[in-house]
């Protein structure tokens, strides 16, 4: 997995709010949900960038936003160094050959009226010139047959395949293209347990044969840092913290990594009595109304007056491995890396 | 069943009575059988379960979707939709009263009161269009037939020890007006109101974030150390049971494929399945490798295999595995495992 | 749709069936089909289904062909002998006769066929005209399905009888096309709403997004994606109009709004019956019965599709 140097894909201080409108006649804004609200970051080739965070946080917006499925309010997404934001028609569709995406539910993402063949096959029909006509269907079983289906399957329907081959079919079209990146937003916390890991296994070896960068969203910490070169947590539609996995998962700076971190539960029952949680007080607040300066500052234990005042820029700190989002960043590296 | 009268004693011993024969368990599940009748066939969805619980004791009960873990304890709740569910064999004792044989009068009267069920969608659960503390104080009102005013006062008393913060306040919102950790704290109210013996928790955190699961299963644990309930919790997540859990069953394909104390169950696995899923769990030590993954697809409930039903993607597979099912093997006195080759998986000679 | 017939190139049948054993990473089922096969795999073993659907197809026979079922044309003047008005039921008047002296039977049975095609007519109208705004407006959404929805509540504003009323008055004579035109002009509003509503739904789908992040046109979008999954409800609903547009129709013709003698309709018959409906029930109940059987029939199909293209059904 090891990336070489050119990003890409650039983010830079990409921010998307939803209006919230009242009245009947005339709409008027009250308000903006702040669904993503100024997030950077490059991906290089070859590399997995994972974003980890709980609901609310954006980061499915942000899945969103870097597929052009949504326009941004401001800042910009260059795929290949190619903006992406203000592209449309047939230069929006060939940025779409270099970025692909693979979705949560395999049960509502494959249309059920489509056949598997036609449903792999999609890509080449919408870009025609990518392939032949006549060698669609030749690629389409060499696609299933990459993402370990049996070709001959081709011909049937969606509803007759498990969860877990419903995702394959998902990534065999998310393929089809050869795209460069592939957006994979919580591609396997749909699956069952047993399923789970022949998914982030297929994924990790389609890396390797494919040089795919990854954007890996997913909730689940233990997957994400499998499959990650560097991570990025996000909270309330900011990232917080930001870096190469080892670091976000040994030397944990921002205090909501820690306590996000501290709070998976661990499948081991030996020391379960001395482990150390943090536990976080209340919910997320909403992100139409985020609070002033630090967004972490109202559930934090280490918030001080300036926490409110002053939001602080993720950027490295004196002493720091890697760059966080708090003024009063942990330095010292957990006791037992999670 | 005559059950007309109020109290059948007899059949049921009274609350917390000191009636309760010594040795007999809190809940005793013994060769439970489950079917759905549906248009493609018969679905065998519980095949033969066996479990025992005492007051105080956290049994988790892991198994994927499809393997009859919620079955179980819908038929235990008596909560099946009968039909197309029908329970064919086997008895759920509660303190040694077969609660399969009772009327549904009297069933109705153990439901909610002396065992109770929290489930994963805290917001379909609770009904929209009545206040929580409606619904929390109606517990006492219908079930003790305490005055509006007392139930509502105890309303707030509950939402107070689930940590609903400002409960008085909040007391005539509605569920939609409250985050999912919020209602899932509610349902938790409602479901330890009236000081149950048991209660099973189906999925109660898989809906939730990291940081509000820590919650909710902290007050889950903290609850049951004070009231020394009984508690099942269902549950997929590994994590989960070796945080909280003193017992763990496994169910694969409808049926318990190994039952052992929480440590022995981590340190040393004694069926194949559950080693697949502990081997297949990401560890720093597997990363830039590919994860142990168990091979295949979960069984067809209308369609089992013979035999074992999971030797279609088990290592540990010999040719009789599809043959003949395997008992559930008695590994020392809290221990079993149904497979064939269970001395060899405990090894981990291979695989 | 297109959708659900099989793949350009598909190999034949025997040869899936046997993949589908031979290989261990076989798909769950081994019958290949679609939802819509399935459907229609399902409808075929309700009785609700085969009854109705066999009601229907003679209703659909008498409607084409009314010579297979009586000898009689009652259109030819000469049949009808004024002398024998009003008479039982006997051999050569198996439904008895009318105030003209016509044999009710073959009047029924020649009633069928304006019945059937006011039925039909206005059926397909309101379901392409309803169906295709209800299409373009749930998918594009904004000022287009703003403007259109608050038509509809004009329309639906209306009260129905008043509103054919005022357009048959435009055409000055009813006949079966002009009524057609009236039902479809008030009904395109509900296949509208039901298009619309089921459209929106199918728009927020994930597999919709997916075909979105790949790069399909709007067109496809709307035709490959949307439409396929999105036209259950209009189809039973339709089912279950066609019924009510027969019936609607015989109303109309009941009132003289309708379509107007000398061509034959179960509602005219039943107008013209009414006024000696003491001396001679006949010529009354028998179109009557024949009416409610048939708008029955379309009222079950409607319901036995719907059972066999719910999904949580299945």
């Amino acid at each position: 997995m090891a990336a070489t140097g050119d990003p890409v894909l650039e983010v830079r201080d990409l921010v998307k709010h939803f209006p919230v409108t009242q009245g009947v006649l005339a709409r008027r804004q009250v308000g903006a949900i702040r669904a993503v609200d100024g997030v950077s970051f490059d991906l290089r080739r070859g590399e997995t960038l994972g974003i980890v965070g709980e609901s609310g946080c954006g980061k499915s917006t942000l899945a969103r936003l870097l597929m052009a499925l949504e326009r941004p309010t401001s800042g910009s997404v260059r795929v290949g160094g190619r903006e992406i934001t203000r592209a449309k028609g047939a230069e929006l569709k060939q940025v779409r050959r270099n970025i692909q995406l693979v979705m949560q539910d395999p049960y509502t993402s494959l249309n059920p009226r489509m056949t598997v063949g036609d449903i792999v096959g999609e890509p080449y029909e919408i870009h025609q010139d990518v392939l032949p006509r006549g060698r669609r269907r030749r690629r389409v079983q060499e696609l299933l047959e990459i993402v370990g289906l049996d070709p001959d399957h081709a011909d049937r329907y969606p509803h007759q395949f498990s969860g877990g081959q419903r995702q394959r079919i998902g990534i065999a079209r998310g393929l089809a293209l050869r795209p460069e990146i592939i957006v994979c937003d919580e591609p396997v916390s749909a699956l069952d347990v047993s399923i789970q890991a022949q998914v982030v296994n297929l994924l990790g070896r389609l890396q390797q044969e494919f040089g795919l960068s990854y954007i890996f969203i997913a909730h689940d910490l233990s997957v994400v840092r499998h499959i990650s070169d560097r991570v990025g947590v996000m909270y309330l539609g900011k990232v917080v913290e930001l870096g190469r996995d080892a670091d976000i998962y040994g030397r944990p700076e921002h205090p909501y990594t820690r306590a996000l971190l501290s709070a998976v539960p661990v499948p081991d029952p030996d020391g379960r009595e001395r482990r150390e949680r943090i536990i976080l007080q209340g919910d997320p607040p909403s992100p139409a109304d985020p609070p002033s300066g630090c967004r972490f500052r109202t559930r934090c234990w280490k918030a001080r007056d300036v926490c409110a005042q002053q939001e602080p820029p993720l950027q490295v700190r004196p002493g720091a491995s890697h760059e966080s989002a708090c003024h009063f960043p942990e330095l010292y590296p957990v006791p037992r890396p999670y | 069943m005559t059950g007309i009268t109020g109290g059948t004693p007899s059949m049921l011993p009274a609350w917390g009575g000191g009636a309760v024969p010594r040795n007999e368990p809190l809940l005793a599940v013994e060769d439970l059988h489950v079917e759905f009748a549906t248009r493609q066939g018969a679905v065998k969805a519980v095949n033969g379960v066996d479990y025992t619980l005492e007051a105080g004791e956290t049994l988790a009960v892991l198994g994927e979707s499809g393997s009859g873990k919620s079955v179980t304890a819908q038929a235990i709740m008596g909560i099946l939709d009968t039909p197309p569910a029908r329970v064919t064999r086997g008895r759920v004792l509660f303190r040694g009263t077969d609660l399969l044989g009772l009327s549904e009068e009297n069933r109705a009267r153990v439901r909610g009161r002396r065992i109770a069920m929290i489930f994963q969608d805290a917001l379909s659960a609770l009904n929209p269009v009545f206040t929580v503390g409606w619904q929390i104080g109606e517990m006492f009102r219908v079930h003790q037939g305490a005055s509006r005013r007392d139930a509502e006062r105890r309303a707030v008393e509950l939402m107070d020890r689930v940590r609903i913060p400002g409960a008085a306040r909040r007391l005539h919102d509605y569920p939609h007006q409250f985050s999912g950790g919020m209602r899932q704290r509610i349902m938790i109210a409602m479901a330890v109101a009236l000081e149950p013996e048991l209660l099973i928790a189906d999925e109660p955190t898989t809906a939730l974030d990291v940081t509000v699961q820590a919650q909710i299963m902290e007050l889950l644990t903290e609850i049951q150390r004070e009231s020394g309930m009984g508690m099942i919790l269902i549950t997929h997540d590994l994590g989960v049971v070796a945080d909280a859990a003193d017992k763990i069953a496994v169910m694969y394909g409808g049926r318990i494929v190994e039952h052992a104390l929480v440590h022995d169950a981590y340190r040393a696995p004694a069926h194949p399945y559950t080693r697949g899923l502990l081997d297949s769990i990401p560890r720093i030590d597997r990363k830039g490798r590919e994860l142990h993954a168990i091979t295949g697809l979960p069984p067809n409930l209308l369609d089992m295999p013979p035999g074992c039903s999971f030797a279609p993607r088990c290592p540990y597979r010999q040719g009789d595995c599809a043959v003949e099912a395997p008992p559930l093997h008695r590994i020392g006195p809290t221990r079993g495992s149904a497979c064939h080759y269970w001395r060899e998986v405990l090894d981990g000679s291979h695989g | 749709m297109s959708s659900a017939a099989p793949p350009k190139g598909a190999p034949p049948k025997t040869r899936r069936a046997r993949h589908a054993k031979a290989s261990g990473r076989g798909a769950r089922t081994a019958r290949p089909a679609g939802l819509w096969r399935d459907a229609w795999h399902d409808l075929r073993r309700r009785p609700l289904f085969t009854v109705s659907a066999v009601l229907i197809a003679v209703v659909l026979v008498m409607a084409a062909v009314p010579s297979l079922f009586t000898s009689v044309d009652p259109y030819d003047a000469a049949g009808c002998v004024l002398g024998d008005a009003r008479q039982g039921p006997s051999a050569a008047h198996w439904f008895g006769t009318d105030n003209q002296g016509c044999d009710t039977y073959a009047r029924t049975v020649y009633g069928a066929r304006n019945s059937v095609l006011v039925g039909l007519g206005t059926t397909v109208l309101t379901a392409l005209a309803g169906g295709l705004l209800g299409l373009v407006a749930g998918f594009r959404g904004g000022w287009l399905d703003a403007v259109l929805s608050r038509v509809t509540e004009v329309f639906f504003a209306i009260p129905s009888v008043l509103g054919a009323l005022l357009i048959l008055s435009i055409f000055r004579t009813g006949t079966v096309w002009t009524v057609t035109l009236a039902l479809a002009v008030l009904a395109w509003p509900m296949t509208f709403r039901i298009m619309r509503a089921s459209v929106i739904t199918a728009r927020g789908q994930d597999y919709v997004v997916a075909a979105r992040g790949l790069g399909a046109s709007a067109g496809r979008l709307m035709f490959r994606h949307i439409l396929p999954n999105a036209i259950a409800p209009l189809i039973v609903v339709s089912t279950i109009n066609l019924g009510v547009f027969i019936a609607a129709e015989a109303g109309l013709s009941f009132l003289g709004l309708g379509v107007q003698s000398p061509d034959i309709t179960w509602g005219l018959m039943i107008a013209d019956a009414r006024a000696r409906f003491h001396e001679a029930a006949g010529p009354l109940l028998f179109p009557a019965a024949l009416l409610s059987v048939t708008v029955l029939a379309f009222i079950m199909l409607g319901d036995a599709v719907r059972d066999a293209l719910d999904p949580k059904l299945r």
